[in-house]
């Protein structure tokens, strides 16, 4: 996958940082140039300030705005990083390393193409939506409540959305909703937990059709060098762990090796 | 001002070195910071063949530190000779390597062929598996210790440090040990044994259930033992644990530390080894200090 070098942490100036749902937080800052180089499915270090939490945050790029240089991320609260980002007020700052790791592979002559995301995989599903040429199916599954809907729409793709418990479009799996439509392209982009990523490989291998997929694991670099955030990967008739942070995020979905 | 250090006969421009296995060969943090200005570069832990790991999680972030069960998953001595070494010896910095096996015959195996290899320092790490048929590591035990410290002394052409394991009774003990057993200098503190527990899922966070505890959370232990140590023996003492800063730099080398180490630190700040290099000699303009060994093992 294409590959950017970066440089250094940057103090990022936060202008907005707000609910889009419950524990859901959208927080757009000055990009510092990340937005020249930042390609679809990459992702950034957000570190904590609070000295106890070492170890960078990374969150997808969501959306790049080139004309007012500005990153939008949208994560979770999950744990005390998160909660501790939560509370950031805009005007203030936080450190920002990226953007890291090889993002999606865009091909000009697909003019059909599916996005797949799942809960807090859909984000980066936004800026690689925007960058492509032709007709866009997005199927989206949350547990229950929705967001990020409209922003696929106002790109001209069309929508399909799973909930768990069915309060919004179909109830059930997005994969479910996936198979109903029985949709075809040229081409399966998806990102969100594991489970989700291993039943879409498995329909776009039916299908016939290549899909690339963004993992996700427990970084503690996020740049390449302390080996911990691995995923297995097929090396001819065996297998080999590769970094997720370096590697990937984004890998082929013929090249995961599943079985744990 | 005049930061140069001696190990083992080897002269490092400065005191400050990262710390193997979270600088991986030095090339992604070639680009946040120039490697030329290191003291040395310790590289990941390289065995006979490769080695797979771990499975994951094989991170988790715990109070000031950081918990890891990586598994010295490396791509074997021969991709380091091949592929790493012409990278890092273009810069004019110190290599060391750090080495790991199963069995003594396998540590001294990867030292042999680094014989032939232009690095500077071999760094034997005692603190991982376990010896033939035992299941003791060998850096818990005064015997094995000496007894693998012996062995590769005597097959390798490099300069030696021991790498000691905090996970003992008595560390004096074993440096004594590692010392008798012909060690050129010893760095110290590997990982401490720890684990931490997802109450939400209730299962260990890493899948290897426990890991080893790096970062400042283990500075203090860190401090004690190369205190402990510069006490008990005489050869060179490059100090590691939990360093972030000059400050925490200078305390090392006030107990006793030739040189020092920074590990974790490289992951949440890219450019810690070059702060830490700029704090002691801050340290050192500011209390007129021209040569480190005016305030080694002071304390
Ligand atoms: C490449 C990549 C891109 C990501 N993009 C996004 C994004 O766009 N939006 C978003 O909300 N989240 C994203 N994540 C997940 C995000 O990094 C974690 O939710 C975050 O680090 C948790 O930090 P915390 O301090 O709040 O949680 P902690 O207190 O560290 O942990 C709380 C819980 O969060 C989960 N968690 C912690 N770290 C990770 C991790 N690295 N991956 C998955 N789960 C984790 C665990 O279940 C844990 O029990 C991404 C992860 C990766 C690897
Ligand atoms: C992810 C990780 C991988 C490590 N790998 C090795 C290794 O391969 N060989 C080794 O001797 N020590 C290894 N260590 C230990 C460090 O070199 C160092 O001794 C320890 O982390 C304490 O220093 P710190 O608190 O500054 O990180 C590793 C530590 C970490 C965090
Ligand atoms: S997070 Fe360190 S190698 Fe990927």
């Amino acid at each position: 996958m294409r590959e950017i070098n970066k440089r250094e942490k940057i103090q990022s100036f936060i202008l907005e940082n707000s609910e889009i749902n419950p524990n859901i937080f959208r927080m757009i800052v000055s990009s510092n140039r990340m937005e020249s180089e930042a390609i679809p499915g990459q992702f950034v270090n957000l570190y904590c300030k609070e000295g106890s939490r070492l170890l960078p945050r990374p969150i997808s790029i969501c959306d790049i705005d080139k004309t007012n240089n500005t990153l939008t991320l949208v994560y979770g609260v999950v744990g005390k990083g998160t909660k501790e980002f939560s509370n950031l007020k805009p005007g203030e700052y936080i450190d920002i390393l990226g953007p890291l790791g090889n993002g999606y592979i865009i091909d000009k002559d697909i003019d059909k193409h599916i996005l797949v995301g799942g809960g807090i995989g859909i984000p980066p599903l936004i800026e690689l939506a925007k960058n492509l040429n032709g007709e866009k199916y997005v199927y989206l599954g949350f547990r229950s409540d929705i967001y990020l809907v409209s922003e696929f729409e106002r790109i001209g793709a069309k929508v399909y959305i799973a909930t768990d418990d069915g309060s919004y479009g179909t109830k059930g799996t997005v994969v479910d909703l996936l198979m109903k439509t029985n949709v075809d392209g040229g081409m399966v982009y998806s990102c969100g937990p594991k489970p989700m990523l291993k039943a879409v490989s498995d329909w776009a291998k039916e299908k016939g059709i290549k899909a690339q997929l963004s993992m996700e694991e427990r970084m503690g670099c996020g740049i390449g060098t302390c080996v911990g955030c691995v995923c297995k990967i097929k090396k001819e008739d065996s297998w080999e762990y590769k970094r997720v942070c370096k590697d990937g995020p984004v890998f082929w979905s013929e090249e995961i090796v599943w079985n744990e | 001002m005049n930061l140069e250090i001696d190990i083992a006969g080897v002269k490092l421009k400065n005191p400050v070195m990262t710390a193997s296995g979270t600088f991986a060969a030095g090339k992604e943090y070639s680009e946040f910071i120039d490697l030329n200005n290191l003291g040395a570069v310790a590289v990941k832990g390289i065995a006979t063949n490769p080695w797979l790991g771990n499975p994951t999680p094989r991170i988790a972030e715990t109070y000031g530190g950081m918990l890891n069960s990586i598994g010295l998953q490396n791509l074997g001595v021969d991709h380091f000779i091949k592929e790493d070494l012409p990278f890092l010896r273009k810069f004019d910095t110190k290599i060391i390597v750090n080495i790991i096996g199963n069995t003594v015959e396998e540590y001294c195996e990867v030292a042999e062929r680094l014989n032939e290899a232009d690095v500077d320092l071999i760094e034997l790490n005692i603190s991982c598996p376990n010896i033939k048929k035992g299941g003791v590591a060998f850096g818990t035990n005064c015997e094995s210790a000496e007894g693998v410290t012996k062995a590769v002394k005597k097959v390798s052409k490099h300069p030696l440090i021991v790498k000691l394991s905090p996970n003992v009774t008595d560390i004096k003990e074993i440096a004594r040990a590692v010392e008798s057993g012909g060690a050129d200098a010893i760095s110290l503190i590997n990982t401490l044994l720890g684990m931490a527990i997802d109450i939400h899922r209730r299962k260990p966070v890493l899948a290897n259930i426990t890991g080893g505890l790096s970062g400042p959370a283990i500075k203090p232990v860190a401090l004690r033992m190369v205190y402990d140590v510069a006490k008990t023996v005489s050869l060179p003492i490059i100090g590691m644990g939990g360093i972030t800063s000059g400050d925490d730099a200078i305390e090392f080398i006030m107990a006793g530390a030739t040189g020092v180490a920074i590990g974790t630190a490289n992951f949440f700040n890219p450019r810690a080894t070059m702060d830490v290099l700029e704090g002691i000699t801050e340290y050192c303009h500011k209390y007129d200090i021209m040569e480190l060994r005016e305030i080694r093992g002071i304390i």
